[in-house]
């Protein structure tokens, strides 16, 4: 395995600039440096508003850094500074390597749950029957019932959407997994089909990077640990 | 071609001032016509026949007929006929309409040039909606009276696009309206008009010629020149030249089918027949629409039996 | 990666004009009409790419320019800057050079081989008095189809596939209602494999349940045939629903550009915070 990490976040920052507010600028985190190893899996801690969110959707580039890099190892060799990359060059990574949870289902309206979370593998150049197959499947696994399959997750309980978010996102395992507490609104039995799965994923290789609560059963997945540095008082 | 060339170079010979022109005096040029007039129209000619299918702009003249007339067709005869041409003039097929009458006479008295009714004597012919039956040759020039020279204004009534389609070559208006006519009644129901390309390259307006007759430009041994007085265009099928009626792979372009009908006056059952109603008795016949053809059949003289067009029986 | 559709500096100015114009307007002077002259810079220094099986979107209010540069991709008025290259069209057919340099005639080829476009209103992209089949058609005549047989089969798939129905392939489009004509109109835009669709505001003015229903319909040909795709809209749901990649504009000018999901979670100008702001 390749002794460099996989991603290297240095002295990251992220600010906003509301124009709409005579230009007020709100922190969202500063000063974050970690590194993952490839096949390690990282827990993002720190206080409520700290920036843990904001430092996830960064790397996946929802977020514009200020300041700071994201060195990314794309599987092709070389290396990516997904704060600067291209558009193009970090969605063509972002479709082959990485994926992203979030508690929020920001999924398509009026798609079946089983073509949602069946288009990744579409996307990827599976034949659709068999990427369809392949969503039955995992949306059983993870406790969603038959005939839900074929409605559209707009109407689903928060814990239904939610889980199909991570099918979705699991189904076509990526090499870097950015989890947003994945498991927020899951019962303790659909939080543990969950772990479940990561814990396989991780075993085949996933690296990850999450933000759960203290008390999350998915603590018990995580190599190593990084507390965001406290923020200072905005000016 | 040699022909072709000394037919243009007869027309280009100055004109021959008095000399049958009599009865007028001198107040008039030889052929109507004076020699710059005709000397515009030439070159425009030339131009048409230079670039098969392609409208040519001329300056058409005021005519002692009302346009609409043929006065076209009578400024292309005027411009190219000399004093050894023998004039046949026909309206759609016939040699005695008034109209086909006027326009032999006026020719006749402002040049004194031979008259005839015979296709094969007459080495200029000047028409209304119709080809002979017989076949032209290389010695012969066709010209056709046409009162709408744009193939696209049935589609389009902007000449500013029409010129540019043509310009472009984009002729899918075209073709979309011979689709929707498929759509619409099984069959292209174009008649006369019927459109063509010429040498692959320009759609023309034939002229009101029946469909009958279109087989006949392809390729043919003698020059055909059209002009519409009305419309001040001159275009030209040079001899030798590709015409080809537009027709799908699926829905081949069809002449006239007279369901093995004949002349009631000669007995032929290959040329272009016109319905005749009997006033008095109400019944219906059918007659050749090429009344010399007819002519020379009843005398005997005639071929045997019709050409039909594109050669098929 | 190579660009399937490239464009640099594209700049289209109406009117007289003067030395002035492109000092005078833009963004920073917050105006598209040039004061000196009166001239209106509708679009200045454009530049972007578009990458095979992409979907790339142009967001802007009225009068921002983002129309204009449909149309001058599709070809339909002449800019009067800039250059325009695409990949799909063979180096004999473009020289290889800019598509604005050739011919009307070959411009016009390179569009009906190429590209697909839909407008807002049907009655740009659509004849309403031809027949909702023979609208297919044209384009397929166009491009030398002969065989009435084929060029129906071929126009019956499409209009299957845009859920028209087969019953109505014969009408003409004035008959249909306003969202069916814009499933002709998209039929008509793919009837030859174009390698690029382009889409001008083809939602607005639609019902929100018939947006919905061409909006999926979009997404999933998009999806099945991997067509590239500039999506022109000033609706940030339909910039969200159907693009990756969104350029906004206004007076003119590209403003910001970035990942869609970047564009709306992290606006960076203060005019498309605005934009993103005012989502209802």
């Amino acid at each position: 395995m390749n002794p460099d990490p996989l991603l290297h976040v240095e002295d990251l920052a992220k600010r906003f600039v509301c124009h709409m507010q005579d230009g007020k600028v709100i922190l969202g985190f500063e000063g974050v440096s970690f590194r993952v190893r490839e096949g390690a899996a990282l827990a993002l801690t720190g206080p409520s508003g700290a920036g843990k969110s904001s430092v996830l959707k960064c790397i996946y580039r929802s977020y514009l850094p200020v300041q700071g890099r994201i060195r990314y190892r794309p599987l092709e060799g070389g290396e990516i500074d997904l704060a600067r990359a291209s558009e193009t060059e970090v969605l063509r990574i972002r479709r082959a390597e990485i994926g992203y949870v979030t508690q929020f289902l920001s999924v398509l309206p009026r798609v079946p749950a089983v073509d949602v979370v069946a288009e990744p593998l579409i996307t990827a150049g599976a034949p659709p029957a068999e990427a369809r197959r392949r969503a039955r499947a995992m949306l059983e696994r993870i406790g969603i019932e038959p005939t839900l399959w074929e409605a559209f997750p707009a109407t689903f309980s928060g814990g239904e959407k939610q889980r199909v978010n991570f099918a979705r996102a699991v189904i076509r395992p990526p090499r870097l997994l950015l989890l947003d507490e994945p498991t927020a609104s899951l019962d303790r039995r659909a939080m543990a089909v969950v772990i479940e799965v990561l814990a396989e994923m991780k075993a085949r290789g996933t690296t990850m990077i999450a933000v759960f609560h203290e008390d999350s059963l998915l603590d018990s997945l995580m190599d190593e640990r990084y507390r965001l540095p406290s923020k200072e008082a905005p000016p | 071609m040699k022909a072709l060339r000394a037919q243009v170079r007869d027309a280009l010979r100055p004109g021959l001032r008095g000399s049958a022109f009599e009865g007028a005096g001198a107040r008039y040029s030889w052929a109507f016509l004076d020699e710059s007039a005709k000397r515009e129209i030439r070159r425009r000619m030339l131009k048409a026949i230079a670039i098969p299918g392609c409208q040519v702009p001329f300056g058409s003249r005021e005519m002692p007929i009302a346009r609409g007339w043929g006065t076209g067709g009578l400024q292309l005869t005027l411009a190219l006929i000399g004093p050894g041409d023998v004039l046949k003039v026909i309206d759609q097929g016939s040699d005695d309409s008034v109209n086909a009458v006027n326009i032999k006479k006026f020719v006749q008295r402002v040049t004194g040039v031979a008259v005839t009714t015979d296709t094969r004597r007459a080495t200029l012919i000047q028409t209304r909606h119709r080809i002979p039956e017989e076949r032209l040759d290389s010695g012969q020039v066709l010209i056709f009276q046409v009162p709408i020279p744009e193939p696209l204004r049935l589609v389009e009534p902007s000449e500013r696009e029409t010129r540019r389609m043509h310009a472009e070559a984009d002729y899918s208006r075209m073709w979309l309206y011979l689709y929707e006519d498929i759509v619409r009644y099984g069959e292209i129901t174009v008649g006369a008009r019927y459109p063509v390309m010429v040498n692959g390259r320009y759609l023309m307006d034939p002229s009101p010629i029946p469909r009958w007759d279109l087989p006949r430009l392809d390729r043919a041994e003698n020059l055909f020149l059209f002009c519409a007085g009305r419309e001040k265009r001159i275009y030209a099928v040079p001899p030798h030249t590709a015409v080809e009626p537009l027709s799908f792979e699926d829905f081949a372009f069809r002449v006239e089918d007279f369901a093995g009908r004949r002349c009631r006056r000669c007995g032929s059952s290959a040329s272009y027949l016109d319905e005749v109603l009997d006033d008095a008795t109400g019944g219906r016949s059918w007659v050749c629409s090429d009344t010399s053809f007819c002519e020379k059949r009843r005398r005997g003289a005639g071929p045997a039996e019709g050409e039909r067009p594109g050669g098929a029986a | 990666m190579t660009p399937l559709l490239s464009v640099r500096g594209l700049t289209q100015r109406y009117g007289t004009g003067c030395s002035a114009c492109l000092e005078l307007t833009g963004s920073r002077r917050e105006t598209n009409r040039c004061p000196r002259c009166g001239a209106i810079v509708a679009c200045r220094q454009v530049s972007f790419d578009l990458f095979p099986g992409e979907v790339l979107g142009i967001v802007g209010e009225s009068g921002s320019g983002k129309s204009t540069v449909v149309r001058l991709l599709h070809f339909d008025e002449e800019p009067w800057a800039g250059e325009y290259r695409l990949a799909a069209a063979s180096a004999a057919d473009a020289g290889g050079g800019n598509l604005f340099a050739l011919s009307p005639f070959a411009r016009r080829r390179i569009r009906n081989e190429h590209m697909g476009i839909v407008y807002q209103h049907p009655r740009l992209g659509l004849r309403m008095k031809v027949s909702a089949g023979g609208n297919i058609a044209e384009r397929l005549l166009m491009a030398g189809w002969r065989h009435v047989g084929r060029i129906r089969e071929r126009a019956s798939a499409l209009l299957q596939q845009t859920e028209v129905p087969l019953s109505r392939m014969d009408e003409p489009p004035r008959n249909f209602s306003g969202g069916m004509q814009q499933r002709v109109q998209i039929a008509k835009a793919l009837s030859t494999r174009p390698a690029v669709l382009l889409l001008d505001e083809v939602t607005t003015g639609l019902d929100v349940s018939v947006q919905a229903k061409v909006l999926d319909l979009i997404r999933s040909l998009q999806r099945e045939l991997g067509i590239a795709m500039l999506v022109v809209s000033h609706d940030l749901g339909v910039i969200r629903l159907l693009t990756t990649r969104t350029i906004v504009m206004r007076y003119g000018e590209i403003i910001e550009e970035g990942l869609s999901d970047q564009i709306l979670e992290d606006p960076q100008q203060p005019y498309t915070q605005l934009l993103v702001n005012s989502v209802l």
